[in-house]
């Protein structure tokens, strides 16, 4: 029993190597395909990446101590002090804090690192900001809640309702893209399938199973859709490494400590289990397709 | 060990390969398919390793009947068979190793008992110590014996061969023949298709003419039992 187990791992481990060896005597051409695989995957990586950071960013509506309420550009400063004087006399805030527009570009100025790109720009377009302050006994989410209704602060149910858009675009981009992993992996899988089709014959001839014939062609399927995951992966860390002192400057410029946050593991474990199971599927549809039409002809 | 009864194989461009074929070779016999290019040798032996199904009649070989047999168990059917071929189809980008350990590397055998079988194997054909080289590097003969090598390294109980000698000089010919024998001589049942007639006589083994798809011979009586043209 223990022998039969393990003559058939041993083919299993077999078929990997193979698989591998052959990736690896093509490496240009693996590459191309493994790049190709991680740019479809690394669209809804970022897209998910750009909605959860979004959703963290301005969490603070409900439930951190500091409300920030921001107006339309038109609005001018007059109103927007005129607002804080009266609120002010409200229960349950400490303290409100006017940042007006002029203050929050000469910050941002200051800390961002575009300093000369903002020269460029004809006028200022930062709106004004009130830094919004709850009285510590006010931090219940019922009393945020009736702050924030208070300020009448629309564009956040606006925001939540682009995230939900987002939200739904990273399903659809990803389901999109995840066929296109497939195709990609079928079709690759199908041109070498038909570069060995003498050895296939022969294969066969000697009495290979369809299960033994396929095997390989599997393997190189789930190694193109872990490669490709794992590149993904690395895209999407570069890309975050290089957005995060940006995102920083840009939080500071809002009073704000907010660093912009890499895939988490759970994440991480999507993606990687995601490209093996398209890589299996593609390399399996291919080979299902292909494999039948190759019979021995002596 | 092998039983064709009426039967015939009509390919789909409508040429018939064999017709009304009846024969029957025992186990542990030696037996040669005779007759010109295209008088249906290849078509008995495709249909022997199921590499083809008849249109229409019975084939059996080692008590199975190929026209009924479900594809999934074509392999294990097929591992029963060793099969030599004109081009010997090795792969070229593989050592002589691993085309000769190929039947046992599918039929699932251990690592170690294929070491063992290859190399009697490559010992039995006279190429013992050329395991690494590339059948490209190998002479036409040597290729031949590699093939061969491949066809018993699983000793299979039934071996056939299409053409095996036709790209070796009479010398090597003979040597081929001579090594099928030897392989007959410990049980195997071998069936070689061939258009060499000399070297069919002198070696006085029974023939099976074949003659634009017939049985020569034999081809009104149908039971079995019934042997061909000594």
């Amino acid at each position: 029993m223990s022998l039969g187990l393990t003559s058939y791992g041993a083919r299993h481990v077999q078929a990997l190597l193979g698989s591998l060896g052959r990736l690896a005597r093509n490496p240009f051409s693996t590459f191309l395909t493994l790049i190709v695989i991680a740019l479809a995957l690394v669209l809804p990586l970022g897209l998910e990446l750009l909605v959860t950071n979004a959703r963290i960013a301005t969490g603070g509506f409900a439930n951190a101590i500091d409300l920030s309420v921001y107006f339309k550009t038109d609005v001018p400063l007059a109103k927007a002090e005129q607002l804080a004087k009266s609120a002010r006399t409200r229960a349950g805030i400490a303290q409100i804090e006017v940042i007006s527009a002029d203050a929050a570009l000469a910050e941002f100025r200051a800390y961002s690192g575009f300093g000369a790109a903002l020269g460029v720009l004809s006028g200022n377009p930062l709106p004004h900001v009130l830094h919004v302050h709850p009285a510590s006994n006010a931090e219940s989410a019922e009393s945020l809640e009736a702050l924030r209704q208070y300020f009448a602060a629309q564009w956040v149910t606006r925001f939540n309702a682009i995230l939900e858009v987002l939200r739904r675009l990273l399903m659809i981009a990803a389901a999109i893209l995840g066929a296109g992993v497939i195709a990609v992996i079928g079709n690759t899988i199908r041109l070498e399938i038909l570069n060995r089709r003498g050895e296939i014959e022969v294969t066969k001839i000697v009495g290979g199973s369809n299960g033994f014939v396929r095997r390989p062609f599997l393997y190189a399927g789930i190694l193109y859709g872990l490669g490709g995951a794992l590149l993904a992966w690395g895209i999407a860390a570069s890309a975050v490494a290089m957005l995060a002192p940006a995102v920083a400057s840009l939080a500071r410029t809002y009073g704000s400590h907010y660093v912009l946050v890499s895939p988490t593991p759970q994440e991480l474990g999507i993606l990687i289990a995601g490209g093996v199971i398209l890589g299996w599927l593609g390399a399996w549809l291919s080979a299902a397709r292909h494999l039948r039409s190759i019979e021995p002809r002596a | 060990m092998i039983i064709f009864d009426r039967v015939s194989k009509r390919y789909p461009n409508g040429r018939e390969g064999v017709s009304n074929a009846t024969l029957r070779i025992e186990e542990g016999e030696m037996v040669f398919l005779t007759g010109r290019s295209g008088a249906g040798k290849s078509t008995v032996l495709k249909l022997i390793a199921l590499l083809e199904r008849p249109t229409r009649g019975t084939v059996m070989v080692g008590g199975k009947n190929t026209g009924t047999l479900a594809s999934r168990h074509i392999p294990a059917f097929r591992r029963r068979i060793g099969i030599v071929f004109q081009d010997h189809k090795l792969l070229p980008e593989r050592p002589v190793f691993d085309n000769v350990a190929l039947p046992l590397v599918v039929a699932g055998t251990p690592l170690k008992e294929i070491d063992k079988r290859v190399r009697a194997a490559l010992d039995q054909v006279g190429l013992l110590g050329k395991e690494r080289a590339l059948p490209l590097e190998l002479s036409v003969g040597e290729q031949q014996r590699v093939g061969i090598a491949r066809a018993v390294v699983s000793k299979p109980p039934l071996l056939i061969a299409d053409e095996p000698t036709g790209n070796l000089d009479p010398d090597l010919a003979v040597e081929v023949m001579r090594l099928f024998k030897r392989f007959q001589e410990v049980g195997v049942t071998i069936v070689v298709a061939t258009h060499d007639v000399h070297l069919v006589r002198e070696l006085g083994l029974r023939e099976i003419v074949l003659d634009n798809g017939r049985v020569q011979g034999n081809d009104i009586d149908p039971l079995p039992g019934m042997v061909a043209t000594r």
